[in-house]
């Protein structure tokens, strides 16, 4: 038995997509010819698959921020929030958040992932109880068995299956923490955050939902799924991530609990790691300010969701179960999910590959994400790569 | 309170189904390496404890049990 015995699955799968000349998984873009098509792997496609939904990555305003924060502030801190690396543009864009959100208090990350694994681990510990629900992301699962809590799950989506556990945690909801996500990341559905905030009404423990996927895209504002539920109120933590949206990478929470400028101090993945560069920090700055004074964006962002979706729901796949940003097309079989991801290459639609264990079940998706800077046409030209793949079977 | 016998019979009865041919379901039958289940029928299995015995099941227990009878001991010492 050697250490790199439980690499061996990876190991055979990566021999099998070789063999099959398929490369899914690190797909190389070689160039970027505008915020929706590039050179992937040799293809000029289409890009159905980057999260960048508001399509801000090569934003004018935002390029010129960047650009300028290098000449006057270097391309990176080289060090940690906690010593050399706050620099002006990390609290001035703390303020910016936590006035957008409508928060007394808001932490910068240098990536999402050190947002959400770092809150999940550091504001629950020995002794106290999280719940969270099953389809949550890698990184709060990540977060959450390293701050050493007891961990229960409740049934993706299911209020009542979140009220039956709360029930059963009779005093022990005084040290509980409550996570759900906005926008689920795969098959992009809406967690149904106002009958989830009514059961921690009925029963108590804090609430922290992770707006990743739905920053700019739903409520009023563009809060996400809390402020579009008319429940942001109940929710005490609101981590979410740069990397999308926003167009370039980092991650935030913000929160009214006082609490969470102590807390601050508390999160090893924000001390132990160099803050986000000056650049980064500029361009989310700009697009931060972008994303608030166009709500257009939105609008185009939604009415491309609907064309991609019922586009696709058209051909007879089977689409995720409703309409979002996010639209993910279930294949039961997993070669035949690698074999139509590579001819989707082929026919210029760059989507992601999701196979099991990150896919919500045991089925394969073909997951695409659509950006407000998609062309109608652009959108229609996916469709007839899904088409065209589809009638080659 | 369900005793380990309890659990152990709720247990046997899920796992009916993943009992393949020639496999003798017992306390010491391994759920991964001999019943096969896979992570996500791991989850259900767990899930359906849960709804069978009105209780929660932290996933923290997990990476200890191997066997059927690691799994209803676990059960029996979260509901003493």
């Amino acid at each position: 038995m050697s250490l790199f015995d439980k690499f061996q699955p990876i190991i055979d799968i990566q021999a099998e997509l070789r063999q099959l000349g398929v490369m899914p998984f690190g797909a190389v873009t070689e160039k970027l010819l505008s915020s929706t098509e590039a050179i992937v792997n040799g293809h000029q496609v289409i890009l159905a698959g980057t999260n960048n939904y508001l399509g801000l990555t090569f934003e004018p305003e935002c390029l010129a921020a960047a650009k300028q924060a290098i000449d006057e502030l270097g391309t990176g801190t080289t060090g940690s929030r906690m010593a050399n690396g706050t620099f002006a543009g990390h609290v001035a864009l703390e303020n910016e958040l936590a006035a957008f959100f409508d928060r007394r208090h808001a932490i910068v990350f240098s990536t999402g992932y050190a947002a959400t694994m770092g809150m999940g681990s550091t504001l629950a510990g020995p002794g106290d109880v999280i719940v969270l629900d099953a389809d949550s992301h890698a990184s709060i699962y990540d977060g959450v068995r390293l701050g050493g809590a007891d961990i229960i799950r409740f049934r993706h989506n299911d209020p009542a299956d979140l009220d039956k556990r709360l029930r059963r945690l009779g005093d022990r909801i005084e040290n509980t923490l409550i996570i759900v996500e906005g926008i689920y990341s795969m098959m992009g559905d809406q967690a149904p955050l106002a009958e989830i905030a009514a059961v921690k009404r009925k029963y108590g423990g804090l609430l922290l939902v992770d707006e990743a996927h739905s920053l700019g895209m739903l409520g009023d504002h563009g809060r996400g799924v809390a402020e579009a539920a008319g429940v942001e109120d109940d929710v005490d933590f609101v981590v979410g991530t740069f990397s999308k949206s926003l167009g370039a990478i980092g991650g935030y929470c913000v929160s009214n609990h006082d609490q969470l400028n102590a807390i601050r101090f508390a999160i090893r993945s924000y001390i132990f790691t160099a803050s986000p560069s000056p650049s980064v920090i500029a361009s989310t700055r700009a697009a931060l300010r972008l994303m608030q004074e166009r709500p257009q964006l939105r609008d185009r962002l939604w009415a491309n969701a609907h064309r991609l979706y019922d586009g696709l729901k058209a051909l007879g796949l089977q689409v995720s179960p409703e309409v979002s940003p996010v639209v993910a097309v279930t294949i039961k079989d997993r070669n035949q999910a690698i074999d139509w991801w590579n001819r989707l290459l082929q026919h210029g639609a760059y989507v992601n590959l999701v196979m099991p264990p990150a896919s919500p079940s045991d089925d394969s998706l073909l997951r695409c994400s659509v950006s407000a800077a998609h062309s109608p046409e652009q959108i229609d030209r996916i469709v007839e790569a899904f088409a065209t793949v589809q009638g080659q079977e | 309170m369900p005793d380990y016998n309890a659990y152990l019979a709720n247990i046997f009865e899920i796992l009916k189904p993943f009992a393949k041919q020639g496999i003798l379901l017992n306390e010491e039958s391994e759920l991964v390496t001999e019943l096969g289940l896979t992570s996500l029928q791991v989850m259900e299995l767990i899930e359906q404890l849960e709804d069978h015995f009105d209780m929660s099941i932290p996933l923290n227990i997990l990476p200890d049990i191997r066997t059927v009878h690691d799994l209803a001991l676990a059960l029996e010492k979260l509901n003493p």
